[in-house]
C-alpha cells in the first residue's frame, strides 16, 4: 500500500531534485565566483579591504543558514524594495553564506603557497596580477578542492531550510505528499535515499577531477 | 666619462630591516662580460644586495642603474627590467604546477606576449643550452636539484637577460650535482654574458670571476681580482675567510 503510494509521488518527488540541484549550483557558482576574490582581498588587499571581508565573513559564518534565510527573505530583500520568487532568495542566501566559508578554504590555500613562487613570478617581469593569474591560482585551486569538496554536500543537505520558505525542493515535496496521502516513514526514506545518491555522485564527480587535474609530487592530489 | 662603459651601476645603496641594518653602504659597478662573485660570511646582505639590483627588496636609499636606466623608483615599469635581470634562487623557486618547458615558456607568453608555438621553440632552445631538453616534459618534483637549477637558468635566460643575478645558486645542492650547474654558468661566463653572483664556491669564483667582493656587516670590505684576493688580501678578516676555505679544500 505505501509502496504503492510512494511509487505514485515518485515522479512529483523526483521533480523536486531540479530545484534542489539548481539551488546547489547556485550556491556553489556564487560561492566560488565571490568567494575566490573575497580570499584574495584577504590576502593582498589593503587594511580596509581585509577589514570589510573579515566582518563579512564573521557576519555569514556566525549565523544559523535559517536565521539567514529568514533575516533576508522576511526583512532585507523587501526592505531592498525587492520582491524576488523564494527559490532566488534561497539560491543567493545559500550563494552568500557559502562564499564565506569558501573564501576561507580558498584563502588558506593561497597562503599556503611558498612566497619563492611570487618571488619567481616577479622576478620574470611578471605584474602582481599576472603572477597571481598565472602561478598562484593555478596551485592554490589544486589545493583548495579537496576542501572546497566538502561544501557540495553541505550546501546540498543545507538546501533542505529553504523548506522553510516554501523552495519545492525535496523535502518540501516529501512534506507535501507526507501531508497528503499520511504515508510518513516510507517518503522520507525515498527523500532521504535521494540526497544520498546525489551527495555520493557529486563527491565522486569531485574526486575524479581531483585526480584529472593532479600533477605529479604537487598538492595533496600528487602522488 | 668612464661610467659609460657600466651596464650595472649600484650606488650608495643602503637597506634595514628593522633595527637590522644588512646593506650600509654598498656600491658597485660591473662592465658588460663581468663576472662579479660576491663572498663573505652568511648574513652579511649579499642576498639582499641581488635583491635591490632588480627591486625585489625595495632599498631605502641610493640608487642603481642598467644601462644608465634607473631600476631604482621605476615604479610599473620595473616589470621591464626585471626582464632584463634575470635572476636565479638558491632555491630554485621552479613553478611547481607547470612542466620544466611550460616554466621556461610561460613569462615569454605572460609577459613578453609571444606566440605560444614561439615561446616553445625559444623554451626547447634554452632548455638545450642547459642539458635539460630531454626533461622538458617534466615536472619539478620529477627533477633533480642541480636539473631543477638548470631549468630555472634556462627561464631566467629566456627572457634575454643583459645580466644575470645568482644568489647562491649551488648552496642547496651536493658537489656531484652542484659540478652540473656550475658547468652552466661556465658556459655562460663564456658566452659574455654578465654576472654577479653570490657564492661559496671559491673554486667557482676563483676560476671565473674579474672581480670578487668580499662583503661583511653590510659593506664590501675588499674587493679585487681574484688573485689580488687570494694571494694578498688587505683586510683581516677576508684573510681568515679565504684561510679557512683553503683549510677545507685542501
Amino acid at each position: 500500500m505505501a509502496l504503492e503510494i510512494l511509487i505514485d509521488w515518485f515522479p512529483y518527488l523526483l521533480s523536486g531534485i531540479s530545484l534542489t540541484l539548481g539551488l546547489v549550483a547556485a550556491a556553489l557558482i556564487i560561492g566560488v565566483g565571490l568567494g575566490l576574490p573575497l580570499a584574495l582581498g584577504q590576502v593582498y588587499g589593503s587594511l580596509p579591504v581585509k577589514t570589510v571581508i573579515s566582518i563579512y565573513v564573521w557576519f555569514f559564518r556566525g549565523l544559523p543558514v535559517l536565521v539567514l534565510l529568514f533575516l533576508f527573505y522576511f526583512g532585507i530583500f523587501p526592505a531592498m524594495g525587492l520582491d524576488l520568487p523564494a527559490f532566488y532568495v534561497g539560491a543567493v542566501v545559500l550563494g552568500l553564506w557559502g562564499a564565506a566559508y569558501q573564501s576561507q578554504v580558498f584563502r588558506g590555500a593561497i597562503q599556503s603557497i611558498s612566497e619563492g613562487q611570487m618571488t619567481a613570478a616577479r622576478s620574470l617581469g611578471m605584474s602582481r596580477f599576472q603572477a597571481i593569474r598565472s602561478v598562484i591560482l593555478p596551485q592554490s585551486m589544486r589545493i583548495a578542492l579537496p576542501g572546497w569538496s566538502n561544501q557540495y554536500p553541505e550546501i546540498l543537505t543545507e538546501s533542505s531550510v529553504c523548506y522553510a520558505i516554501g523552495v519545492a525542493e525535496l523535502l518540501t515535496r516529501s512534506s507535501q505528499i507526507v501531508s497528503q496521502t499520511y504515508v510518513t516513514m516510507p517518503i522520507y526514506l525515498a527523500c532521504a535515499v535521494i540526497f544520498i545518491l546525489l551527495s555520493y555522485a557529486g563527491t565522486t564527480g569531485i574526486h575524479m577531477l581531483e585526480k584529472k587535474i593532479a600533477i605529479p609530487g604537487f598538492g595533496p592530489g600528487g602522488s | 666619462m668612464t661610467e659609460e662603459k657600466y651596464i650595472l651601476r649600484v650606488e650608495n645603496i643602503k637597506k634595514s630591516f628593522g633595527t637590522n641594518e644588512v646593506l650600509k653602504n654598498v656600491s658597485v659597478n660591473v662592465k658588460k662580460g663581468e663576472t662579479v662573485c660576491f663572498i663573505g660570511p652568511s648574513g652579511t646582505g649579499k642576498s639582499t644586495l641581488l635583491r635591490c639590483i632588480n627591486q625585489l627588496t625595495i632599498p631605502d636609499s641610493g640608487k642603481i642603474f642598467l644601462n644608465d636606466e634607473e631600476v631604482t623608483h621605476a615604479g610599473p615599469r620595473i616589470n621591464y627590467f626585471r626582464q632584463k635581470i634575470g635572476m636565479v634562487f638558491q632555491n630554485f623557486f621552479l613553478f611547481d604546477h607547470l612542466t620544466a618547458v611550460r616554466n621556461v615558456e610561460i613569462a615569454l607568453i605572460k609577459v613578453k606576449k609571444m606566440k605560444p608555438a614561439m615561446a616553445r621553440e625559444k623554451a626547447i632552445f634554452e632548455l638545450k643550452q642547459v642539458g635539460m631538453a630531454e626533461w622538458a616534459e617534466h615536472y619539478p618534483a620529477e627533477l633533480s636539484g642541480g636539473q631543477a637549477q638548470r631549468v630555472s637558468i634556462a627561464r631566467a635566460l629566456a627572457m634575454d637577460p643583459d645580466i644575470m643575478l645568482f644568489d647562491e645558486p649551488t648552496s642547496a645542492l651536493d658537489p656531484e650535482l652542484t659540478r652540473e650547474v656550475l658547468e652552466v654558468m661556465k658556459k655562460l661566463v663564456q658566452q659574455g654574458m654578465t654576472m654577479l653572483v653570490v657564492t661559496h664556491e671559491m673554486g667557482f669564483a676563483c676560476s671565473v670571476a674579474n672581480k670578487i667582493c668580499f662583503m661583511e656587516h653590510g659593506l664590501i670590505k675588499e674587493e679585487g681580482t681574484p688573485s689580488e684576493l687570494l694571494n694578498n688580501p688587505e683586510f683581516e678578516r677576508c684573510k681568515a675567510f679565504i684561510g679557512e676555505f683553503r683549510e677545507y679544500s685542501q
